[in-house]
């Protein structure tokens, strides 16, 4: 592989979306468990519901900022790097961008900053609809990246157009780009990803409190509600997945062939591949353990029926097997995971005994990864199944970079982004991993302080807590949520 | 006005926008390392706290309008800026988790060390902002393709390192008169005196901008000669900036903080006026200039996006609205001698 500017451009592209891709679906999954959160305690009165959804906040601020800081990288870098593709696509795509802009991302940022440091300047009502909006405008803004990515992966609803200097797509159809062959599949399926990975996450905290003992009836609201999440969003997940597949079949064979290792069409109907190592080269799958009949059963719900393979197809036209191959099942394989970790946690919960049963606990803690490997893999199969072409038929990859842009240029913005971004996520976590030790219970203790404080000090505190979340948090009193 | 002259305008409601709001807590940003103990810095950052995500979200919309109104221009543009655009991203990035994560570790070395970095990254940030509006006062080396064709060094002149200092000094000077409003005591002295200090830096290099943009860029006032009406927004200029100094002079900082607005406003104007109707100026042959007209998306995507415009505006302004007044008055975090 030689280093140009292309394939440092595609470089640097994944290595700043899957960091970036750390963030938004946590925040998204986060503001959901956050709305049921505050939610439960408006309906409840339950000032434990209140310290949980303080808790939860000051955690999705450093998330949000995160999401926010690598997100500017992103639209940048259409234009830095992939000034052919913009030309191309901005017509089309522009519309998808500038409806973010306007719907999403100034409801986000605005009802954020009710939601961060307004909870003693707003009433309850209020702090919860901010809340509520935060979540929707995290949504919006998935719709619009959704709708975005899925036109180039089944484009719809536009013409070519020479414009002189180059041939373009133009709109012709918003609705039919918007409402393009894959987008709705899409989205719901990564919404549900969004969903496992806010579950996994709340799990896994408040499985390591129940463990040390600490919040402990806390922790086990927090359990249940992310539990009920995460046990939905793993069971519906397969079922989303299963039409998405059909839905690439349909529109993307050569992506389906990729996914399976499906080197030949078959006679009679494709097997599918519970794991394997397929090489490119030799055309097969080694050490490959394969279900006869399944691909064709899943894709035309016919155990015999042929399903097209990568022979169907001109080779410089091959998406790269081997990472398309492995990083779908990687995914595939979480899914089950999910399901069976969530199904046994549920069953333990129905029978009273989940609280007791340790190893499970334990297991929850460190599972928090997978679902973050789960999306990220998702999309990069999403996006690699995609390959050679940037725009699914019409443009390919490498067309599409910077003229104006040298390797070098892009060598050391790629190194720069390495390590900064490397730096910063070591910091995040030590950040998260503060906040996560001093726990929810500093949120909970604002009114036995004030009945009770009996020095200045307390009073101070308790004050300053009362006053405002736009204090910062300096001797652990939990006025952390924000700067 | 057809929807390509619309889109013109629309954009820059949208700079100026941003100019205007992410330029006082940018400018408070500069100003950072004028206030001195943990107390006093923890005031700066909690007067932006909960806007100035808020105010970079005007940019981030300008960025996915330009990108949609004008593609050609976005794509020329942000790869023709490859190296200073990524400077500026790490300074947006650094900026970001500054604010953040400043004040989440009680320890001095850490602390300051994100007070550096806040300083640094937000002037840096509005250094460029400046070189790029200086830049495109001069036009670049665009050729047919509609590429840039020179190299980093072209984008260093001597004038648009001058409007990046001007720029500098301008949001300085404005995020001293924001901060005039939010502050009290000790620090908010200190801020006076640097209200003064960034006017003065900020008129030597005004009066030096604008001699060297009359002198050296002729087509700067072309429009304002065809339309004379123009040279009204001059003239409210002046009396914008001079306004400054007296609403300092006589305490009135919300008067001088609305004046330095509109001094970003009317300057918005005069570079909107200044390149209108080109998008990006060709220095190699004018008619390689990336126009409104030859730079813009289709008809049909203008007109959808100003549907989405006319749809998503008075929520926007509604919420900006909301926002700013529950954060209204004082920060009052020295209030309890924390």
């Amino acid at each position: 592989m030689e280093l140009d500017a292309i394939t440092l451009s595609r470089l640097q592209f994944a290595l700043t979306v899957m960091f970036h891709y750390i963030f938004p679906p946590l925040s998204i999954g986060l503001g959901w468990i956050m709305v049921i959160m505050e939610g439960a305690y408006l309906k409840t009165g339950d000032k434990e519901y209140e310290a949980i959804a303080r808790f939860w906040t000051s955690i999705f601020a450093v998330v949000f900022a995160m999401g926010v800081a690598s997100g500017i990288v992103m639209e940048f870098q259409f234009g830095t790097n992939w000034a052919t593709y913009s030309r191309f696509v901005g017509d089309v795509f522009g519309s998808a961008l500038a409806a973010e802009g306007i719907f999403a991302f100034f409801l986000e940022s605005g009802f954020l900053a009710i939601l961060v440091f307004g909870w003693d300047r707003v009433g309850p009502k209020m702090h919860f609809f901010s809340t509520v909006m935060v979540a929707l405008g995290a949504l919006f803004s998935s719709i619009w990246i959704v709708v975005a990515n899925s036109w180039q992966q089944t484009p719809a609803g536009f013409h070519l157009v020479d414009t002189g200097s180059g041939v373009r797509a133009e709109i012709t159809d918003f609705w039919a780009v918007v409402f393009n062959p894959s987008s709705v599949h899409r989205l719901v399926h990564v919404w549900i990803g969004c969903g496992i990975l806010g579950a996994f996450f709340v799990l896994s905290i408040s499985s390591y409190y129940l463990l040390k003992q600490r919040h402990v009836t806390m922790a086990k609201k927090m359990f249940q509600v992310a539990l009920s999440v995460g046990l939905v969003m793993s069971l519906i997940a397969p079922i989303s997945g299963h039409f998405q597949a059909r839905n690439v079949a349909a529109t993307q064979p050569a992506k389906l062939a990729a996914f399976e290792g499906h080197f030949h069409t078959s006679e009679g109907g494709a097997p599918l591949y519970l794991w394997g190592w397929p090489s490119e080269k030799e055309r097969k799958v080694y050490f490959g353990l394969a279900i006869p009949g399944l691909l064709s059963f899943l894709v035309h719900e016919s155990f015999v029926k042929p399903v097209p393979g990568l022979d169907q197809f001109p080779e410089e036209d091959w998406p790269p097997v081997w990472l398309s191959f492995q990083t779908y099942h990687v995914m595939l394989a979480l899914g089950v995971y999910f399901i069976g970790i969530t199904g046994l946690s549920a069953f333990l919960w129905w029978r009273g005994k989940l609280f007791d049963t340790r190893w499970l606990l334990w297991v929850l803690v460190f599972s928090v990864p997978a679902p973050f490997i789960a999306n990220e893999f998702g999309w990069a199969a999403a996006e690699l199944g995609r390959q050679p072409w940037i725009v699914y038929n019409l443009l390919r990859t490498a067309d599409a970079a910077s003229p104006a842009v040298s390797a070098q240029q892009v060598l050391g913005s790629i190194i720069v982004f390495g390590i900064i971004y490397a730096v910063l996520f070591a910091l995040w976590l030590y950040i998260l991993d503060k906040k996560i030790k001093r726990g929810p219970e500093v949120f909970l203790a604002k009114d036995s302080t004030e009945a009770q404080s009996s020095s200045l000090l307390d009073v101070a505190s308790a004050l300053t807590r009362h006053e405002g979340a736009s204090l910062t948090a300096t001797n652990g009193n939990g006025n952390d949520n924000n700067n | 006005m057809g929807l390509n002259e619309l889109w013109f305008a629309l954009l820059g409601v949208l700079l100026t926008g941003y100019a205007i709001l992410d330029g006082f807590d940018l400018g408070v940003g500069i100003l950072h390392l004028v206030a001195r103990e943990d107390k006093e810095r923890r005031v700066m950052l909690n007067s932006i706290g909960p806007l100035w995500d808020g105010n970079e979200v005007w940019l981030v919309t300008f960025g996915g309008a330009l990108f949609a109104a004008f593609p050609e221009c976005y794509a020329t543009t942000f790869s023709a800026f490859y190296t200073p655009f990524i400077i500026l991203l790490f300074a947006l990035i650094f900026r970001a988790v500054s604010l953040e994560f400043r004040s989440k570790i009680d320890s001095p070395t850490w602390r300051s060390l994100w007070d550096v970095a806040f300083w640094l990254s937000s002037a840096v940030a509005t250094l460029l902002f400046g070189v790029a509006v200086g830049n495109a006062m001069l036009g670049l080396p665009i050729g047919a393709d509609k590429e840039f064709q020179g190299t980093l060094l072209d984008l260093l002149r001597p004038y648009s390192l001058l409007v990046g200092l001007l720029t500098v000094s301008l949001f300085a000077m404005h995020g001293a008169n924001y901060l005039l409003l939010k502050t009290d005591g000790a620090l908010r002295d200190r801020i006076y005196m640097w209200a003064w200090h960034s006017f003065g830096v900020f008129l030597v290099l005004y009066v030096l901008t604008t001699i060297f943009t009359l002198v050296k860029i002729p087509h700067a006032t072309a429009n304002l000669n065809k339309y004379p009406v123009g040279w009204l927004i001059v003239v409210l200029n002046v009396l914008a900036i001079t306004n400054i100094p007296r609403a300092l002079f006589m305490h009135k900082p919300f008067y001088a903080f609305i004046s330095s607005a509109c001094t970003i406003a009317a300057l918005n104007f005069l570079f909107g006026a200044a390149l209108f109707p080109n998008l990006l100026v060709s220095s190699l042959n004018p008619e390689w200039n990336l126009t409104i007209y030859n730079a813009a998306s289709s008809p049909k995507t203008l007109g959808i996006m100003a549907i989405i415009a006319a749809l998503g505006m008075p929520f926007v302004l509604a919420y900006t609205s909301v926002v700013y007044w529950t954060f209204r008055g004082k920060v009052e975090i020295g209030k309890f001698g924390y």
